[in-house]
């Protein structure tokens, strides 16, 4: 498949804007106490680069475009799938207070 | 095509999850669901991108069978290499693990825009895609090298902080350099040139990379996490820019998103430390020639573990405040043991969180949810610091900068104008500490020599357990 160019000028522009006020807006109203989840987190989205690394890679025809797009797909998965499990193991912890009377044996 | 329907239709549906799960992260009580919603996103995506075969550019074709063996061995390795490395890392060591999953994801966009430039498709599509790839690589070659640096300095692996004479000047000669690199692929692109000469392309990937690395060796281990952030921010921008080149609207939409949210991050960070991202990254901070060592009055105090645990068990509102020194003692869980004793006998007992307690903003919450400690006493420094005056104890363990006094009041300090935790209104402040040296900054503290002030000297960890007997001991 050729690249097709739909997505292109103010068009482009547009998705552009919108997408840097959102966010922009979901992370101005994020407590401090996410911030580190938060940037693990942000980190993990950005490893969508995966798909575009996977085009390349089927796209590649010649012995140099296969090398660079394999590291280009091992690097990122490695960021997609590494951004998730780091976030999703500290989101785990955050736990509120279990509401009864101070005197509780928590389990470990 | 079909499968160009069923990929366009799985982008929107995971571009749609990405912003609905960060939205949900935004809180911690629906943090967790957030996060595996967009993993469900992600996976329908990757899923997706393999229709990509079904319809792959005709040099391609006799390569095809050969390209998804490849494919297969490459996603295989990076998941189950990052699987693992993700569930084993310690939580104290996350920062330097952010970064290194960061650079990766700078890596695989400058591996798109190498593809697209050595393809001559980016060429063949004019000067504006050819501009964007450019871009791309360059930021995200910069985020690759970049963050490998930061991770091996934070990893302890590189603990010299190099720089040569003039380095400003040369890391602008190499910036200039790459983006000349640049600009003649543009030109070329411009004149319908099909085939940019390989050995360009391959300079300006290798100018950009040293560039990386260049611009973060000077860079010292307390500033990284505004420069992993940066470093995150960067390569958002570089997924964006290479998704319009490759016409992907879910690496645009991500991409940016990311860029702008990671831009913000960066700010709000750097303006909790008092620092200023320019300054991080342009200036010569540690000159070495601040010797503010200077007429602080009075003596510390030493108190026992013993006795402060016995005033923190008479009082009615205590406030702790943790700084990195506790994670590396490990004593977050024996803290919270102590807490627990304090809450049943009636303490009230809350949690200060300085914006950079631990090695990056937030960090210090992720430790102590380690530990079980509940996020709804833990509070952020405008939310507590009016607090202060009506605590009849606060207790400082392995934090020291971040309550300083001096950041309010000595315009000479380095650390003037940081905000901190107001410590010194407390009617009786605890300070446990290893020895009598300075913090991070080289500052000395004037609250150890505050007449309402006592100093518990010891490891964390021990410190804890003797407080825990005290307390026990009382009945």
């Amino acid at each position: 498949m050729e690249i097709t160019t739909t997505i292109t000028g103010f068009v482009a522009l547009y998705i552009f804007l919108l997408a840097a006020f959102a966010g922009y807006e979901i992370i101005g109203r994020v407590p401090a106490i996410l911030h580190t989840p938060l940037m693990s987190g942000s980190n993990f989205i950005h490893g969508i680069v995966v798909v575009g690394a996977m085009w390349a890679l089927l796209n590649a025809g010649s012995t140099l475009e296969q090398v660079i797009g394999f590291f280009g797909v091992l690097l990122g998965a490695g960021n997609a799938a590494g951004g998730y499990v780091v976030t999703e193991r500290m989101l785990e912890m955050f736990k509120p207070s279990t509401k009864v009377a101070p005197s509780t044996e928590d389990k470990e | 095509m079909f499968s160009a329907f069923l990929i366009d239709a799985a982008y929107f549906i995971a571009a749609f999850l990405f912003l609905f799960g960060l939205k949900r992260m935004a809180s911690p009580v629906t943090a967790r669901s957030g996060i595996v919603i967009a993993g469900g996103g992600m996976v329908l995506a990757v899923a997706a991108a393999f229709l990509y075969g079904f319809d792959v550019s005709p040099r391609a074709q006799p390569h095809l069978g050969m390209n998804l063996l490849l494919l297969v061995i490459a996603l295989g390795l990076g998941v189950s290499w990052a699987w693992y490395s993700g569930k084993r890392v310690a939580m104290t060591d996350m920062p330097q693990m952010v970064a290194l999953y960061n650079g990766m994801g700078g890596g695989a966009a400058a591996a798109i825009a190498a593809t697209e430039l050595f393809s001559g498709n980016a060429l063949a599509h004019g000067p504006v895609v050819t501009l964007l790839a450019v871009l791309g690589g360059l930021i995200g070659a910069v985020a690759l090298s970049g963050s490998l640096i930061a991770w091996a300095k934070l990893d302890g692996r590189m603990n010299k902080t190099w720089r040569l004479p003039n380095q400003q000047y040369v890391n602008l000669g190499l910036f200039c350099a790459a983006l000349a690199m640049g600009a003649a692929l543009v030109v070329m692109g411009l004149m319908d040139v099909v085939q940019a000469p390989v050995f360009v392309i391959a300079l300006f990937f290798i100018v950009a990379l040293v560039l990386g690395v260049m611009l973060t060796t000077p860079i010292g281990g307390a500033d990284m996490p505004v420069v992993i952030s940066l470093y995150n921010a960067f390569t958002g921008l570089a997924v964006a820019f290479e998704g319009f080149v490759l016409q992907n609207p879910a690496m645009i939409i991500a991409g940016t998103v990311v860029g702008s949210a990671g831009t913000l991050l960066t700010l709000m960070m750097a303006k909790a430390m008092n620092r200023n991202v320019s300054n991080i990254i342009f200036s010569d901070f540690g000159g070495g020639d601040d010797s503010d060592d200077s007429e602080i009055s009075g003596s510390m105090k030493a108190a026992d573990a013993s006795d402060a645990a016995i005033a923190m068990y008479y009082a009615s509102k205590v406030i702790i405040v943790p700084g990195y020194g506790l994670a590396v003692a490990q004593a977050q869980h024996k803290l919270y043991e102590f807490v627990k004793l304090l809450q049943k006998q009636g303490v009230e007992v809350s949690f200060a969180i300085h914006p950079v307690a631990g090695r990056m903003p937030g960090h210090m919450n992720v430790l102590l949810a380690e530990a079980g400690v509940p996020y709804d006493i833990i509070y952020d420094l405008e939310d507590i610091n009016e607090d202060f005056p009506q605590a009849d104890v606060a207790i400082v363990l392995g934090a020291n900068d971040v309550v300083n006094p001096a950041a309010r009041t000595r315009k000479s300090s380095p650390i003037y104008g940081m905000p901190i935790l107001n410590v010194d209104q407390a009617r009786q402040a605890y300070v446990v500490k290893r020895g009598q040296g300075k913090g991070y900054s080289g500052v000395e503290n004037e609250l150890f020599f505050e007449e309402n002030t006592s100093m518990v000297y010891g490891d964390a960890q021990k410190v804890m357990v003797q407080m825990i007997e005290a307390i026990k001991s009382l009945g």
